[in-house]
């Protein structure tokens, strides 16, 4: 266990190593009466190069939240897959390895497209993925449409004389 | 309401000319050899709740195989988060659930509060109840009904629309608007309630006390909703946790669970009220329907303890720093509150800029429509598809987000 923050009485964040990750859920599950799986989520940290995987567990019992979290290699993205411990939890991994190109070997259907089909530029939640320039790139502007900035179009059309 | 184990009931089919599974478990469906048959049930289909689509392998009029699709709404807004400060970011989370968008409101501004140490006045919190209890009714007016409507029982809809807009002419009253209603904001709430709102509320509960009445004679107690509901797409209580099942599909199962009473949040603590379990765990399609019906009656109920308990006036809002240059300290944390749906959570993640570096939605769809649907449709007639998939209350943008 690297670190434990209390953020309310009834949320911890608990960070421990990659590979100490899914025996700390499945310990909180088994022993603990974690029992509900709230969410598997990710932040990106492109500025430190990698990614913060949470795993949120619920226990019914203490009505308490926790949070294990660990940090993996943006650019080596692999995690150990959490599908053998909650039937929900290959969705979650489907998703990030669409979204943030983080693999979870052996979880089912890992490599089926969820929102993306036919996506083929880099997953597009990573932070490195610019919205503006792919849009410019794939959808670019019609034959004839004008683009104005708001700011002065707004002040030219409200006050013209100024 | 009683039917505790229909589902045993049931004659087991001779399903031995059904496809295999492969060592990896994938079935071995031939579709050239004339047994199976591929359907795509939406995107565009009335029996389908909102955009998203499910492919079905039949075999005869049996589902042997069902692939959740989404994306057909997709508009990337948690990606869009990222690019949008704090406060930008309201007029898009109530997008993400077009029924009930309040919960999205309640769940962004808690978090920034929480993250900022922000107090929100008494008033403000009792408002906010309001205002979220007022949404689950609306979606209930919306959803409650159509559970008879997959099963051709299209009256009770009408009913429900035309109640669900009466409620929906008390937000327009009390925010401006009808369907985004942006009213409750980080520090508080928008506005107080207009004059006369309270007994224009009143009466359009004691509407929908006149309209339980009539849908219960419709379809609670009607003959082929009995037929087909009772037994029909059952959900193992086992099944609970291990599919991440929340809200009113858990209490059909019989598990209590209610964020309001598990984890109280706002002003709820003060309010007397039990969520509605069905004890039985019958947790088919009538079981769910009747919890719905219940939590309509019991949301109608919670209304006016809200209205008779809640100080008539008060501060509307606390202090918060300039909205268009909130900078949020560095942090995360998890807030949840409880929609008519389920279990309903922002994870959310500041840097100390403006910027969100992460918002993340955990809607009760997002196990309910995917890996619960799919092992609920297997073995399910066709016929069926649409009312087992309203029965979850599904809600395809808070999939995709």
């Amino acid at each position: 266990m690297k670190a434990v923050k209390k953020q309310r009485n009834d949320l911890y964040f608990v960070t421990v190593g990659k590979d100490q990750a899914i025996p700390a859920v499945t310990y909180l599950r088994d022993a603990e009466g974690f029992s509900h799986l709230v969410m598997i989520t990710v932040a990106d940290w492109i500025e430190k190069g990698i990614f913060e995987l949470n795993y949120i567990v619920h226990n019914y019992q203490l009505h308490v939240d926790i949070s294990i979290c660990t940090n993996i290699d943006r650019e080596e993205a692999t995690m150990h897959s959490a599908h053998h411990l909650w039937e929900q939890a290959w969705t979650y991994q489907r998703e990030l390895k669409e979204m943030y190109g983080i693999d979870f070997p052996g979880s089912p259907r890992v490599d089926e497209s969820f929102n993306l089909e036919g996506w083929d530029n880099i997953p597009p939640m990573r932070r490195e993925f610019d919205t503006l320039k792919y849009a410019n790139e794939t959808f670019f502007p019609r034959p004839g449409r004008v683009s104005h900035d708001p700011a002065t179009y707004m002040k030219q059309k409200l006050y013209p004389n100024e | 309401m009683s039917n505790s184990n229909n589902h045993k009931l049931l004659i087991k089919p001779d399903r031995s000319s059904y496809p295999k599974p492969d060592e990896s478990g994938k079935l071995q469906v031939d579709l050239d050899s004339g047994k199976y048959v591929k359907v795509w049930h939406g995107p565009n289909h009335p029996g389908v709740t909102g955009n998203m689509s499910l492919e079905l392998t039949l075999c005869g009029d049996e589902v042997v195989e069902a692939k959740t699709h989404v994306g057909y709404l997709h508009r990337g807004f948690e990606k869009i988060f990222e690019r949008r400060t704090w406060m930008q970011c309201f007029p898009t989370v109530v997008r993400m659930c077009v029924p009930e968008p309040d919960s999205n409101e309640y769940n962004l501004a808690a978090s920034m509060e929480e993250l900022s140490n922000v107090e929100v006045p008494e008033y403000a919190q009792w408002m906010r109840t309001l205002v979220l209890e007022m949404a689950r009714i609306s979606n209930l007016l919306r959803l409650l009904p159509a559970h008879g409507g997959t099963m051709g029982l299209g009256l009770g809809v009408q009913w429900g629309v035309y109640l669900r807009d009466l409620i929906l002419d008390r937000f327009e009253e009390l925010t401006g608007a009808r369907i985004y209603h942006m009213y409750i904001i980080p520090g508080g709430v928008r506005g107080k309630m207009p004059d006369g709102f309270k007994k224009r509320l009143i009466s359009n509960l004691d509407d929908i006390d006149d309209f339980l009445l009539r849908l219960k004679r419709l379809v609670i107690d009607n003959a082929v909703f009995k037929k087909r509901s009772i037994g029909t797409g059952y959900i193992d209580p086992s099944w609970v946790d291990k599919y991440g099942i929340v809200g009113p599909n858990a209490r059909a199962a019989g598990y209590k669970r209610d964020v309001r009473k598990d984890n109280p949040y706002l002003i709820y603590d003060q309010l007397d009220f039990e969520p509605y379990v069905d004890n039985e765990a019958a947790s088919d399609i009538f079981s769910r329907t009747w919890v719905r019906f219940m939590d309509l009656k019991y949301g109608v109920e919670m209304i006016r303890q809200i209205l008779a308990k809640m100080p008539t006036d008060g501060e509307i809002l606390g202090k918060i720093p300039n909205a268009l240059n909130w900078k949020i300290p560095t942090g995360q944390t998890y807030v949840r509150s409880e929609s008519s749906r389920g279990e309903y959570g922002f994870f959310a993640v500041a840097d100390g800029s403006e910027y969100p570096r992460r918002i993340n939605l955990r809607g009760p769809s997002y196990t309910h429509a995917i890996a619960l649907l799919e092992k609920l449709l297997v073995n399910a007639n066709i016929s069926d598809v649409s009312a087992i998939m309203v029965s979850l209350a599904t809600c395809p943008p808070e999939i995709e987000r």
